[in-house]
């Protein structure tokens, strides 16, 4: 044992690191970088799902660009995604700021936290029945609850009408995911030391000052995580709008009136039904390239200067 | 005074909220055992009596329990795999020095960032390559790679391991393999826990992976059969029927977070906790 130098044992240990990381290296170029790559090769071509794709340069591309439709499914999203980052970042912040408040102490946090965490527990092919089922038309719950509470005085197809059906789908997205942004900035607020807050109290600083000063400021990396996970999320939207409008596959998937139709439905539509496969890669990497440009805005609006 | 009048209204509108956030479950629970006539005709608080008629109507249908047995068959094997391989991983970038170390860091970092609709077609076409449509196998084995999860545990090891520890262990003789399943792994296990119930009701929820790679309707997992309810006019007519087949889906996970919840509600915290 002695004689072997002390190098060449740590040389042998870390040798042991390669091993340890190999699985994890190999799938991870298998199943995760190989076909990022290869959806990228595939939007170049004219892949129809068999037989040997044929390169075509920026066909595609161009298709996507001129294709009104693609753009009416990025307006459907963007629209979807913008009311409820809105709905679930404002009421995740108002629940933040009342339970930070050190003059109301309230009590109960864990309790109301995994209340309010519920929902986004639940597959959304789930949450798409059952509000499918409780929005009905003509029969639903929702609609005998407003009626008899006397809101309404007849029933509101809000599933049905272009109006209504996308704003549904985003205040159920937003019910699914206050929770979430809710712990991760209560997460962030429990991390500033508590002298910061008792300080701005003695100094005579109002609820709404030791916000704007001291936890927004103090919040802003978790704030930054949250808008760019849920613009990487939200633009990717598919289960519920996919679901709650029809029966799965079927052409009534995106009613009413396209209004529901998002980018990954579209994508879905020609990579998986219609085998349009080069061109639904494309539709992909449009995608990319535009949750790219939001992100890096985002970065630079919330991020702020690196401090 | 004025406080207190005030924390009672905010007590209050906290409470309404919790109420909108379980109320669709519970008119879930209701109708499920009510029949679709009392159904569409009013609404209720309580419960009913077609309990035993709507699951006959939903079983006739489709076989919700295998759907269950599949998603176990898919989820849990996936969810170990992530365990155990997320952590070898997490621990050799941890605490090793070797050379790909930062690099492989860096790469990690860069494939949370992408989004998953990215690959879906490559990865659709490489299954279709390597015969794997209509198998569990490419919904199993990828997840030996899961970045975010490396990611945090990378952390996780830095602030809970000390190489003092580790040191010792060499000391006494143990191989390093040795050492990470006697010592590291057991130091590991709350950070594992955590993420490994986060994956699991990812795995569990999954939707769009076993949707476009399943043919076989036996094979189908739990949310995916759950999608092909409302294609049977059987089930149209019956609501009760629909609603029971939805809670069948739910109530197991929200079991699960009856449990767990703490565990859940500190492995998102940890996405909030910034390096």
């Amino acid at each position: 044992m002695k004689a072997i130098s002390m190098k060449s044992v740590m040389k042998n240990r870390n040798n042991a690191a390669y091993l340890f990381v190999l699985p994890f290296v190999i799938v991870f170029l298998i199943f995760s970088v190989y076909p990022v790559f290869r959806t990228l090769y595939l939007s170049f071509t004219d892949y129809k799902g068999y037989g040997d794709p044929v390169l075509v340069g920026l066909e595609n591309y161009k298709r996507v660009v001129g294709d009104k439709f693609f753009w009416r499914s990025l307006y459907n999203t963007v629209k979807m995604w913008g009311l409820n980052i809105v709905l679930q970042l404002g009421l995740a912040f108002l629940l933040t700021i009342v339970f930070s408040d050190i003059k109301y102490k309230l009590a109960g946090l864990p309790v109301f936290r995994a209340l309010y965490y519920l929902p986004n527990l639940i597959a959304a092919t789930s949450v798409a029945f059952l509000f499918k089922t409780l929005l009905d038309w003509k029969y639903g719950t929702f609609n005998q609850i407003l009626l008899a509470t006397g809101i309404v005085d007849q029933q509101v197809n809000w599933l049905g009408q272009r109006s209504t059906a996308w704003a549904v789908v985003s205040v159920i997205q937003a019910w699914m995911w206050f929770g979430n942004s809710f712990i991760m900035l209560m997460a962030g607020v429990q991390g500033i030391p508590q002298d910061y807050f008792e300080a701005a109290a003695i100094d005579g600083a109002g609820r709404w000052k030791t916000f704007g000063k001291i936890t927004l400021p103090l919040l802003r990396p978790i704030l930054l995580y949250v808008a760019v996970t849920s613009l990487i999320g939200g633009l990717q939207l598919f289960d519920l709008p996919f679901l709650i409008n029809g029966v799965a596959g079927a052409s009534t998937a995106g009613e009413p009136g396209g209004t529901l139709q998002t980018v990954v439905m579209y994508m879905y539509k020609f990579g998986f039904e219609t085998h349009q496969v080069g061109f639904a890669s494309a539709i992909a990497y449009t995608l990319f390239i535009i949750i790219l440009i939001v992100s890096v805005l985002e970065f630079k609006f919330i991020g702020g200067k690196e401090d | 005074m004025a406080t207190k009048i005030k924390r009672f209204i905010l007590y209050i509108a906290l409470i309404v909220l919790s109420l909108a956030c379980l109320l669709p479950f519970w008119l879930m629970i209701v109708n499920s055992t009510r029949s679709g006539v009392e159904i569409t005709h009013s609404f209720s608080f309580l419960p009913g009596h077609s309990l035993r008629d709507n699951w006959i109507v939903l079983f006739d249908y489709v076989n919700l329990f295998r759907g269950f047995f599949n998603s176990i068959k898919v989820a849990v094997p996936a969810t170990l795999l992530t365990a155990y391989f997320s952590a070898i991983t997490a621990y050799a970038m941890a605490m090793y020095e070797w050379k790909g170390n930062s690099l492989l860091f860096k790469v990690i970092v860069v494939f949370m960032m992408i989004p998953a609709q990215l690959s879906l077609i490559g990865f659709y076409n490489l299954c279709q390559k390597l015969r794997l449509i209509d198998s569990y196998v490419p919904l199993i084995v990828p997840a030996i790679a899961a970045p975010g999860i490396v990611f945090f545990l990378r952390q996780y090891v830095k602030s809970t391991l000390s190489k003092a520890l580790l040191e010792a262990a060499r000391i006494d003789g143990a191989s390093e393999i040795h050492t990470f399943h006697k010592i590291v792994l057991p130091i590991m296990a709350p950070g594992i826990a955590t993420m490994s119930i986060g994956a699991f009701i990812g795995n569990w929820n999954s939707y769009l992976m076993p949707l476009i790679l399943l043919n076989t309707p036996n094979k189908m997992t739990l949310p995916v059969m759950i999608s092909t309810l409302n294609a049977a006019t059987d089930l149209q007519k019956n609501q009760g029927a629909i609603y029971l087949g939805v809670a069948i889906s739910v109530v197991p996970i929200m079991i699960v977070f009856a449990f767990c919840s703490r565990y859940i509600i500190s492995s998102i915290s940890a996405g909030s906790v910034k390096e």
